[in-house]
């Protein structure tokens, strides 16, 4: 647990072990092109980048989507998306290893798809097996601050709670759960998904989320370069933000008798 | 990560630098900030923080009210032994003390624990001196089985244990454990346990966790007011007490104050605590950690107690002795500590409703230990 009296100036991102240079972490789907894909990726500062397994196709003739990101660069994080049981993550989970990939992995199971909300049950299952096999394992959450903490338990290497609907643009609507989780996890705490605009994303930072994790919003706004810049400023104006301790208004005192005159003067 | 390895990483001496000179402005902050640190928690203690002291007892009222309403729960210490082997220089039990010493058997436990459920108590904390062959775990276990179906809750307060000892406790009927750790000042430590395995500094620290582990469901804390400085007392207390709740997130955690008093059998308190000093130590707890429990037992005033009762205390024993077999006869073995409070339970009781709170016996149900 990094407890906030420990920050320094500096302060890296570290998860499992590993200092992450930005606090942004980005997916690669829903691009219009691999080229608008990759300048985006460019301009948003991200060190971590999200790709679906499901997407990657390793023995196709096409230009395949990870020749688009420099692996020197970047750190992949592939996801387990599509998967609706633990036993289908693990799967895709032992499919990104044997390929090479990463032995990160962020792990989605959303068996519901429509709003594509995680299966709690399934995900903690499927993290517990995942770690026994020596993954780094980032599950995506419901922002549910119990799931959270046995999650922690199970050796989780971050937890990533929603803030709204994957997809859905609508903000940080989980505002308070996700307080809970950041104040009582001893793991970096990632926003992931429904982040729509960047003052949501210096929302869920100045609430003291640890990073978060955009799609959507950049993909597919006008300008997705214009758009990967403008969160890459919001996380870090949120995280200053944080780091400086805003005071919150003052409260009013109010006129009773006092509390503290059964002590007297200097007893 | 245990606590020790975390206490490692804090910056202990920059923050007990701030508790001693913190400025006007740092307090401000503290007093106006929404989520509040270490760094908080050190100003609140600073000299600079004792003219808001009332401002301080006003939120840590509301946050207390807001987060446990108007209740004190009560409960009563039962000693068990008064056997130890331990050197601790402010301790009537200390092994170097002529006192007479006394070892409940399993039966006499009970009879002392009939007198106070007769009472109205449904919590009793079991104490003991620290004498691992009179008082071994196994006695520990057999008084713990043998009180559980009269006593719904039954915490333990005697040396520190492994993880399995406490997972055998917990199966017996304990759901609490109560270690102090006396002082977490290395140095004083030292001077104050000059003998025994008591000085084992880190096995105590630890001790809490494995509590937890072992599936104790309250953890209490403490660190005896008067060894050292106080608001390094109070800085660690607070470290700790985060610690334990982030950590042993299944676990209740509660912090005692107890305040080191003259005695016939003990050192005076080197570094003596004032009511202000107390108060302003207990409303600095709740503005930093709203759902921590706080303790105040019988060694303190009736008086003093009564006020407390709205600056943020949750807990109260009440009508305590400090001897083993004292409820059924009293004055006979060697007390630990002089009480205060002298009120019979239902005169502490009658108090708290004074006050507006209400007095709560039970809080606990055998079935929820199975």
């Amino acid at each position: 647990m990094q407890a906030p009296e420990t920050r320094t100036a500096r302060d890296p991102l570290v998860i499992a072990g590993r200092a992450i240079s930005s606090r942004l972490l980005v997916g690669t789907g829903k691009f219009t092109s691999p080229e608008v894909m990759a300048e985006a990726l460019d301009a948003s500062g991200a060190e971590i980048v999200t790709v679906a397994l499901r997407r990657v196709d390793l023995d196709s003739r096409e230009p395949n989507l990870l020749e688009f990101i420099d692996r020197e660069r970047y750190l992949l994080l592939p996801n387990t998306s599509g998967a609706e049981s633990a036993e289908e993550a693990v799967r895709l989970a032992r499919l990104a290893r044997a390929a090479g990939l990463s032995d990160w992995i962020k792990l989605e199971v959303t068996p519901d798809p429509k709003w594509l909300l995680p299966d709690p049950v399934e995900t903690l299952r499927a993290a517990e097996m995942l770690v026994k096999e020596g993954f780094t394992v980032l599950p995506y959450i419901g922002a549910d601050p119990v799931l959270a903490r046995r999650l922690e338990e199970a050796g989780a290497a971050t937890v990533m709670p929603l803030g709204s609907p994957i997809g859905s643009s609508r903000g940080l609507k989980t505002r308070d759960a996700v307080a809970i989780i950041v104040e009582q996890a001893g793991v970096p705490v990632v926003v992931d998904a429904g982040l729509g605009a960047p003052s949501h994303a210096a929302e869920a930072m100045e609430l003291g989320a640890d990073a978060v994790l955009i799609n959507t919003a950049i993909a597919v706004a006008r300008d997705p370069v214009q758009m990967a810049r403008g969160f890459r400023l919001a996380v870090e104006a949120g995280r200053a933000g944080y780091l400086a301790g805003a005071a919150g208004p003052r409260e009013r005192a109010e006129a009773s008798s006092p509390l503290t005159g059964f002590l007297g003067e200097g007893g | 990560m245990s606590f020790r390895e975390h206490l490692l990483e804090l910056p202990v001496d920059a923050l007990v630098a701030r508790a001693r000179d913190a400025s006007e402005a740092e307090v401000a902050r503290a007093l106006a900030a929404e989520r509040r640190d270490l760094f908080d928690v050190a100003a609140l203690l600073s000299p600079a923080a004792e003219p808001f002291l009332e401002e301080m007892a006003r939120l840590a009222h509301r946050i207390t009210v807001q987060r446990f309403g108007r209740t004190i729960q009560l409960y009563a210490p039962l000693y068990v032994s008064n056997e130890c082997v331990e050197s601790c220089t402010y301790c009537s039990f200390a092994i170097r003390n002529r006192i007479r010493r006394r070892t409940l058997t399993v039966a006499e436990s009970v009879a002392e624990a009939r007198i106070l459920t007769g009472r109205g108590f449904r919590h009793l904390l079991l104490v003991s001196g620290e004498h691992p062959r009179i008082v071994p775990p196994e006695y520990i276990a057999e008084v713990l089985s043998a009180l559980h179906t009269d006593v719904p809750s039954l915490s333990v307060e005697v040396q520190p244990q492994t993880e399995e000892v406490y997972g055998e406790w917990v199966r017996s009927g304990a759901e609490g454990l109560t270690i102090y750790q006396e002082t977490y000042d290395r140095e004083v430590y030292a001077e104050v346990h000059p003998r025994g395995k008591k000085r084992d500094f880190d096995w105590r620290l630890e001790t809490p966790e494995r509590g937890a582990a072992g599936g104790m469901k309250r953890i209490g804390i403490g660190a005896l007011l008067g060894l050292s400085d106080w608001r390094l007392e109070g800085i660690h207390l607070a470290a700790h007490a985060r610690y334990l709740m982030r950590r042993c997130w299944r676990a209740f955690i509660s912090v005692s104050f107890p305040r080191l008093r003259p005695a016939s059998f003990s050192i005076d308190p080197p570094r003596p605590v004032a009511d202000r000093h107390l108060a302003q130590l207990v409303c600095a707890f709740r503005l930093f950690l709203p759902d921590l429990g706080l303790v105040l037992s019988t060694r303190e005033k009736a008086a003093f107690r009564d006020g407390m009762i709205r600056l943020g205390i949750t807990q109260m024993s009440a009508g305590s002795r400090t001897e083993p077999g004292g409820y059924s006869a009293p004055e006979e073995t060697g007390k630990q500590f002089e009480i205060e409070d002298r009120r019979r339970p239902d005169e502490v009781s009658t108090a708290i409703r004074r006050s507006g709170y209400d007095p709560v016996w039970k809080d606990w149900e055998a079935a929820l230990n199975d």
